[in-house]
This record gives structure tokens, sequence and C-alpha cells, in this order.
């Protein structure tokens, strides 16, 4: 097991790299660049401004010195849009918001999601589970978009219990819309996943055994069916929490929270190579580390798995 | 009086075709340390019979009748007095020992789990308890094994497994669906041999479920003939075998293989298990019977004793079972 896990991060460095080379490559191949403007510059200025990047080396180069300067000294280079910022800056300013928002989210579409699709699966065909099916479709057609500004006019503009937007880590009504705007549709996701596969999960043999052993309903699900039925589950679960805690743009425009999410999509529209490198390093790092969290987790409940 | 007590026992299934009934009108008993053999093909409502005595139903499943267990009512009882019977007073051993354990939990503890609940014993108590049974049970380096999951055992070690769980409260009644159906043949003789000495040595009583003939004749005292969700034919194993009364019974006999007759081709027994959804008026069997009357494809037969100890449920006569069919109609038969 540990001996795996040593081999999983060591795959994880050439998986990263490919990804930078990927997407310096693509980054590039789009027309423009973060000097375009409308006005052209004149080409002198220009001139300097990309010799002052490094944009006029070859591709190669570029790729390497980036590279080199993340490895020796974990710099991730300047904007190119704000020269008073550097890319670790932003994203020191921004991830804690979107860590918090989306850990929150996390936990709540988890702990509810899990909780419903059991309950449903359990009392199923019952008023409980046509009631846990009805509140995950419906928060499953809602998309976040929707969802958002519903939130605002409910809880703002005509009740006026929350804040509509901004951000402070000391004051937790500001976290209280974003995190269900988030959490919602993951958390009908989790729930319709839980439901069925603990449905697959009672109808087994081994619960049958279970139940021929004489033991109360509560032992069969927590002792027997929980841990089976939330495997599909926790391999949903890996890629929920990257895309969660990597943020939502939706999220950041609407509740105006300044996570990553905005910063990723500016940087994207204002060809902010630096910016943009930086998330996708971070989002693909988180992507490789929590991918093997699952595997690890998987190997702990199904003994049949063993690396 | 007997220890389990069925009578008149229906089994329904609610599906989106309609009803389907599994098992009907079924009476039986079982005595102290008896052993009851009930013998039929695929679809013929014996494992149905056991899940409703157990309680064990699919969810759309509904069993109507009564089953008593020592002079107590066990048919569809709160689940609290269910609990209590259940592997303290008559346990299961299933069909499928590759999925009928808990993939996901070491052996031990699930074979403790049942002890702590029914005699109150502390965990390592019961996991001591688990590894006696299971040397009992024949599972070499059993406190060793004890602690490995099921799939870390072949499918005749799992199949012990399931019988020293199975034993391990000592129940009176155990009731065995197909035990050794999943297993090879040279493992299903040791299954069933130990099963017969663990019966002997605990003085319970078995209900030993199965579609094939020869373990039944191995083990059983007595015998019922299922078809069609009914008893077709009742008594002790010899007589049974020796002067099979009831044609299903006979074809069934007729289709055992056998080496010291020489022969081209296997006896078989033409035609399908009914459709229960839709269960024919009369005899369920009469479309594959050889002797069948104008009157078996609309009036049902009553299961009626006609010797000793010995029912059987058919229109035609004993003597003309017994003097079999004539061979030019087996010949036209397509």
């Amino acid at each position: 097991m540990f001996g795996y896990i040593l081999r999983r991060l060591a795959v994880a460095i050439p998986t990263l790299l490919l990804l930078i080379v990927f997407s310096f490559l693509l980054m590039h191949a789009a027309p423009g660049g973060p000097f375009t403007q409308e006005r052209a510059l004149p080409p002198q200025v220009l001139a300097n401004l990309e010799a002052k990047y490094g944009l006029d080396d070859p591709l190669w180069r570029q790729i390497f010195d980036y590279v080199w300067r993340i490895v020796t000294d974990f710099d991730f280079g300047p904007s190119f849009v704000y020269p008073d910022r550097t890319v670790n800056q932003i994203i020191a300013a921004g991830f804690p918001v979107t860590l918090t928002y989306g850990l929150l989210s996390f936990l709540l579409a988890v702990l509810v999601g899990v909780t419903l699709g059991a309950a449903a699966a359990i009392r199923q065909n019952s008023w409980l589970d046509y009631l846990a099916v009805g509140i995950s479709i419906g928060a499953q057609v809602l998309p976040n978009f929707v969802m958002a500004p519903i939130l605002v006019l409910v809880f703002t503009l005509i009740l006026g219990w929350l804040p509509g937007g901004g951000w402070s880590f000391s004051d937790p009504s500001f976290w209280i819309m974003p995190v269900i705007a988030l959490g919602t549709s993951y958390m009908a996701s989790i729930a319709r996943i839980t439901r069925s596969s603990m449905l697959e999960v009672l109808g087994s043999n081994h619960i049958r055994t279970a139940r021929a052993k004489g033991l109360p309903p509560r032992k069969i699900i927590m002792r027997h069916a929980l841990k089976p039925a939330l495997l599909p589950v926790i391999s949903f679960l890996g890629p929920c929490f990257v895309s969660m805690i990597t943020g939502s743009v939706v999220i950041d425009m609407y509740f105006s929270t300044g996570g990553i999410g905005k910063s990723f999509v500016d940087s994207a529209l204002n060809r902010d190579y630096a910016v943009m490198m930086g998330i996708t390093i971070l989002v693909g790092a988180l992507t490789i580390l929590f991918s093997l969290l699952v595997d690890i987790l998987y190997a702990w409940i199904d003994p049949k798995i063993r690396y | 009086m007997a220890l389990l007590d069925i009578k008149d026992l229906n089994v329904t299934f609610a599906t989106n075709d309609g009803e389907v009934h599994a098992v009907n009108g079924i009476n039986l008993s079982l005595e102290r340390g008896e052993t009851l053999g009930i013998v039929g093909e695929s679809g013929s409502g014996k494992s149905q019979l056991a899940f409703a005595v157990m309680g064990l139903l699919a969810r759309n499943g509904r069993a109507t009748g009564s089953v008593s267990f020592d002079g107590q009512q066990i048919l569809n009882a709160p689940l609290k007095t269910l609990n209590r019977i259940r592997a303290e007073h008559i346990a299961m051993i299933f069909q499928d020992p590759m999925t009928s354990l808990n993939p996901y939990m070491r052996v031990s503890d699930q074979m403790a789990e049942s002890l702590m609940l029914h005699h109150g014993l502390s965990k390592s108590a019961a996991v001591a308890d688990a590894i006696r049974m299971l040397d009992a049970v024949r599972i070499p380096d059993a406190a060793g094994r004890a602690r490995l999951y099921p799939h870390e055992f072949s499918g005749g070690m799992r199949q012990r497994v399931m019988i020293a769980m199975a034993l391990l409260c000592q129940p009176e009644v155990l009731i065995a669906d197909e035990p050794t159906t999943a297993l090879d043949v040279t493992v299903q003789a040791q299954i069933m041999a130990l099963l017969a000495e663990l019966q002997a040595e605990l003085g319970m009583a078995m209900i030993l479920i199965t579609h094939d003939l020869g373990v039944v004749a191995g083990s059983c005292e007595r015998v019922a003939v299922m078809y069609g969700g009914r008893i077709r034919e009742e008594g002790p194993t010899g007589p049974i075998f020796a002067d099979p009364t009831h044609p299903y019974t006979k074809g069934l006999l007729a289709a055992i293989p056998r080496v010291d007759q020489k022969g081209d081709r296997l006896s078989a027994i033409p035609g399908s298990p009914p459709n229960m959804s839709n269960p024919p008026p009369g005899c369920a069997f009469c479309p594959r019977c050889d002797f069948a009357l104008e009157c078996c494809a609309t009036e049902r037969p009553v299961l009626t004793g006609f010797a000793p100890g010995r029912t059987r449920s058919c229109h035609v006569a004993i003597d003309t079972v017994r003097a079999g069919i004539p061979d030019t109609e087996q010949e036209t038969a397509p």
C-alpha cells in the first residue's frame, strides 16, 4: 500500500509536466496575446514588453524557464495584466475564500445527500422516498446560475436576512448563500447515487444473510449495507470535491465572493498566461491528489482491492 | 406437537405482470431432530417456502396461512419476535455461498455478530466460539482463517463458513436451501456428510431444499415433492423412491442418469414448468403428464393419504402410474 502511494506520487510529476506543456501549447496556439489591444501598441513597446516577460523566447525555452522557476523558487511568475501582483499573490488571496465555501458546500452535499439517498432507499416507495427523489430532481434541474438569483431574490431582496454579495471570513452570513447555491446540485447527484446503490445493496444476498441472523434493521444498515452502498458515491466524490474547492465562476460572479473561479475566467479573457497556468496547475495537482485519496479510501473499504 | 408446523401457507408476489402464486396451500410439519427433504425443479416454490418461514420474502412478497414454531406463531409476526427466532432457533444457509457472506467484513466479525446479539457474549468470547465452530466444520487453521475476508476462501470453504455461522447459536431447526448446488460434486459430498454429522451431534431438525434426488436419498427421512407451488407427493424417503405414485415423482426419478443401464438418450420430463402468474385451473403438471386424464386440465387434485405416512395429489389411479406408460406413446412423442 505504502509503495503504491509512492508510485502514484511519482507518476504525478510527469503527469503535471504533461499538463503544463499541453496547456502552454494550447494557450499560445490561440490567436492574440496578453498585450493585444483594440488600439495596437507601437511595435517597439510591444517588443520590449514581450522581452520583459520572455515571450520572445522560443516556446520550449519559455516552458523550461517556467517549470524551472516553479521547481527552484515555487514562483509562478508575475501576472501579465496586473503588473504589481504575482500569481502566487492572486491565488493566495482567492483560494482561501474558494476553499471555505467549497469545503462547506461539499460537507453539506455529502451529509444531506447521503442521508437523503439512504433514507429514501430504506423506505422505498414511501412518502419519504418520493419526497427525497422530488427534492433531488428539483435540485438537479435548478442549475446554480438559476439558484443563485432566486436565493438573492428571496433572502436578500424580499426577506432581507442575508447580504446579497461580498465575502467576510468573520461573518458566516456571507457564506450561506454561496454554500447553498454551489452545494445543492451536487447534493442531488449524491442523493441519487446513494439511493440507487443502497437499493441494490439492500437486495443483495449478504443482506438477506444478515436478516436471517436476526439483526435489527439499524444494525443491518450501519454494519452491512452502508459501506458497500457508499463505494459508487466515493468514486463520484473525488472529482466532485476538486471542482467544488477550486471554485465556481457562477458563485464568484453572483455573490462577488472574490474566489479563484473568477480569477480563472478573467485570466482566460485577458490572456493572462501566468494566472491561467497557475490555476490550471493548482486544479491539476488537486485532481491527482484526490483521485489518489479516493483509491486509498476504496482499498480501505473494499478488502478485495489490494494494490 | 410438531416443532415446526406449516399450515395452508400461500406466497404471492405482486409483479407488473400481475400476481404470481409461488406457493399454494402447503401443509408440512417437522419433528425435533427430523430431516425433511423438499424436492422440486427450479421455480417450484421450494425456496420461497423457506423464505416465507424465515420472514425473508422480497418486498413485493406476501405470505398467508400459518407457521408456528414450538407453538408460537411466526408467520407475519412482528420483526422483534421474528428476530428472536432467527438464527437462535431457526437458522438458514443459502444456495450461493459466493454472495451470501458479506464481502466487506472479516469472517470472524460476521460470525461473532449473531452470538453477541443472541447470547450477549463479548466480542472476544464470540470470536473464540466462532473459531471453535470453524474448526468443527473442518476449516484448517481456523484461528488464522477467521481473520480473512470471504473472497479469500474457496466456494466449498465459504459454504462451510456459512454452515458454521448458522450453527453458532445451536438452532433447533436448520433450513438448508440448496446448500450444495453451487459446489463441485466432490465438495458436495463432503458438505452433505458434514451437515449430517453436525445435525446428529447437535440433535437439530433440518429442512433440506434441493433438486438433487441423490442428496435426498442420502440424508432425508421424509420427502415432499413440490411442483407448481404445491406438494404432489409426500412420505418416507425409502418408499417414495422405491414406489413413486405421482407421475412427476416418477419422471424425476427416471431423469436421473444411470451408469448401469445402457441407453442413447438421457430421459427428461417434456415441456417446461407452469407460468405461476397464470396457473392452469386443474393440475399444474397436466400439460407435461403422460398419464393425464380428461379431468386433469380442469379439476385440481387434492392431497390425500393412501398409505401410512404417505400422501399424493393426482387423479390418475396409483396402479396406472405404477404400471408405467405404454412404449408406443414415448416413441411418437415429437
